[in-house]
């Protein structure tokens, strides 16, 4: 593939991969047990749904946005999913489209104002945080369990991959969302015109792209990307509760950020934020694994993992800069 | 409308809504006024054990910590830059100034003696200057790395946490010292001694904004960082000395909050507190883009972010709703404040 050359670009996310295979191969050698194929198909299994949810940020990363409603819609996707099913008794398979179009509409609803009324990214969606995690509450404070039989099946159901070892539905979803997007985001004149924002919106806009279609898809993909997340993690906890998937927004970012995405926007690729998920579970699984470790060392270490890759991304601009023409290493001086 | 319709010399409404601080004023007076009218009591101020009693005060209280981090968060915010990570550098102070207090209520000789592990200023210095490392290690990936703000102060956010576990062990530290409960519950002439530390802070703010170049200087690198440079600003020390200084306030904040509950939780301990500040710079018509910024109106968005949360408590209005009527009002506020919004809404009137 074109975009996955080794340059300065790409680079991160380059060492992001051998970073991952790095510590998956200390832990194997660190404990046994650790070095086998299910155990690393449980990293897809533990973390399908914030796969899913971090490929739509990476979408609003890439456009120069940010969405901090994520973590609050899947918390509300679960609450929805688990009070329908269970309380209001209505089929599975009648909810689950209607979540997954709900979130859409609200991610795009949060685009619209955005993109209408010129108010930060930031606040917008920081109201829409607020707004699902209330939301949440109105519901029921308690979590509710999910005993449907079809959810419960899904659940526990597994299906053999070869000889390695088994893998959930949601692994199944989540994959088919990361080949989908990964085709939208490098062959889809929408993918370009997300790159172009993120790039620069007013040359965007000169260029004639529909900037406000754009950003209002853009969001609109992340609502939905995060309610199948929520029906995904629904469907692994086997519970709604309103304080699921509380800071799942900053691992969404950290996974697009580690993976290579640029916050300034226009920069990364969506096959990065797979590496910067699954770097994110190996982080999960050594601790879990070495059993003397506190818990809180795994925020401490996906921090620093997420200090690392951003002065590593801003060098290696750095570099790239400095390598430009004199002229227009003049240019950049005297700008 | 021409547009200088709303001049200072012909005070009309027009203008007066075009004032900076119309917008917070009038929502902070609606606020209190919808109290005012659902709870007839909600002004009364009663005189009680040598000092004030009553929701007003309630308010003021409960608001100080938020208004000293919105304060810090002002001059990040006007140097087009964002601390993400106030809430965790607000646990971590109180951390570390609860494990150094911790202590015990002995007694000695028949007589009721409070002891610390650690003497109360050293920890107080400590607890503080550990808040303001934090905040100049922010400052150095912002400055000196060149790390964009958000992503730069994400990283003490993820990670903060985490520290502030690993300062209280996991668990939530008790204090027991007395004379420290004073910064968060104290009184001092009959006011919360916690108020006069944000007055304080306040003052100090605003002198150095109107009496020293200070001011001149962040609003400039905030406005137009090349021409502020070209102009022979030092940004990077001064984005250094910004970041520390937000990261201060969020100490100051951690140790009114912990002592105010008279203990330091790792995990909870300003939960959301960077948002709520900087919901609190945004609605006191401090623009996110930097440059010019409004150190009172960071004290209205914190009052009118704590109204409303006492306004719900106290209503009677169940507390599960806090969340969407915040969202409701940000929403609303931000809106009011939006140019966009507003011509958006007249061209939808006069077509109609």
């Amino acid at each position: 593939m074109k975009g996955l050359r080794l340059t300065s670009q790409t680079l991160p996310s380059w060492v992001a991969v051998l970073l991952f295979v790095l510590m998956y191969a200390g832990g194997s050698i660190a404990y046994t047990g650790f070095f086998s194929g299910q155990v690393f198909l449980n990293l897809l299994i533990d973390n399908a749904f914030l796969l899913v949810v971090a490929i739509g940020m990476t979408f609003v990363i890439l456009s120069g946005g940010i969405d901090l409603s994520v973590g609050s819609v899947v918390a509300l996707t679960t609450m929805v999913l688990a009070w329908s099913v269970e309380r209001a008794h209505l089929p599975p398979l009648l909810v689950i489209p209607l979540l997954l179009a709900g979130g859409a509409l609200f991610g795009a609803a949060m685009g619209f104002v955005i993109q209408t009324f010129k108010i930060p990214a930031f606040i917008v969606t920081l109201a829409g945080m607020f707004l699902a995690r209330g939301l949440c509450y109105l519901i029921s404070i308690d979590s509710i369990a999910i005993s449907d039989p079809l959810l419960t099946e899904l659940s526990q159901a597994r299906l053999p991959v070869g000889p390695f070892g088994e893998v959930s539905p949601g692994v199944v979803v989540a994959a088919l969302v990361l080949a989908f997007a990964v085709w939208l985001a490098q062959g889809t004149s929408f993918g370009r015109a997300v790159y172009a924002l993120g790039g620069n919106e007013r040359s965007a806009l000169l260029m004639g792209l529909a900037v406000a279609r754009t950003r209002i898809a853009v969001y609109a993909v992340s609502g939905f990307c995060a309610s199948l997340g929520g029906v995904l993690f629904g469907v692994y906890m086997l519970s709604g509760y309103g304080l699921h998937a509380q800071g799942l927004e900053l691992d969404a970012i950290a996974a697009a950020v580690i993976g290579g995405a640029l916050l300034t926007g226009g920069v990364g690729y969506v096959m990065g934020t797979l590496t910067g998920v699954l770097l994110l579970g190996v982080i999960q699984s050594l601790i879990t694994f070495d059993g003397s470790l506190s818990s809180w060392w795994t925020r401490i270490a996906i921090g620093a993992l997420l200090g690392l890759f951003c002065v590593l991304q801003r060098a290696f601009e750095l570099a790239h800069r400095f390598r430009r023409t004199p002229a227009q290493q003049h240019t950049r001086a005297a700008a | 409308m021409t547009p200088g319709a709303g001049s200072i010399t012909r005070p009309s409404l027009a203008g007066l809504t075009r004032s900076a601080q119309f917008w917070p004023v009038a929502v902070l007076l609606l606020l209190l006024a919808t109290n005012g009218i659902l709870n007839p009591n909600f002004f009364a101020l009663s005189w009680r054990e040598g000092h004030l009693y009553g929701a007003p005060v309630d308010i003021l209280n409960r608001a100080a910590p938020l208004m000293a981090v919105a304060l810090g968060m002002t001059v990040v915010i006007a140097t087009r830059g964002i601390d993400i990570s106030v809430g965790a550098v607000v646990a971590i102070a109180a951390a570390v100034a609860a494990a150094l207090i911790g202590g015990k209520l002995s007694i000695v000789e028949g007589q009721q003696t409070y002891e610390t592990l650690t003497s109360m200023p050293i920890a107080l210095v400590a607890a503080l200057g550990v808040a303001a490392l934090c905040g100049l290690f922010n400052g150095v990936l912002v400055a000196t790395v060149g790390i964009q703000p958000i992503i730069a102060t994400l990283i003490l956010m993820v990670a903060g946490r985490g520290i502030a576990q690993l300062v209280t062990g996991g668990q939530i530290i008790t204090i027991y010292y007395k004379p420290y409960f004073f910064i968060g519950s104290g009184y001092l002439l009959g006011l919360p001694f916690s108020l006069w530390l944000v007055g304080g802070l306040l003052a100090l703010m605003a002198w150095l904004k109107h009496r020293t170049a200070l001011g001149l200087f962040i609003q400039a690198s905030g406005g137009n960082p090349a021409a502020a440079r070209l102009a022979g600003i030092n940004a990077r020390g001064l984005l250094l000395a910004v970041y520390a200084f937000c990261g201060f306030t969020a100490g100051l904040a951690g140790l009114m909050i912990s002592s105010n509950v008279k203990s330091a939780d790792g995990n909870n301990a300003g939960q959301l507190l960077e948002l709520d500040a900087i919901l609190a710079v945004t609605l006191g018509g401090t623009s996110l883009l930097g440059g010019r910024f409004s150190l009172r109106g960071s004290v209205l968005g914190a009052l009118i972010i704590q109204t409303l949360t006492t306004s719900i408590y106290s209503l009677g209005v169940p507390p599960e709703i806090n969340l969407v009527v915040k969202a409701v009002v940000v929403f609303a506020v931000c809106l009011v404040q939006s140019p966009e919004a507003r011509a958006w809404l007249f061209r939808r009137r006069t077509i109609a």
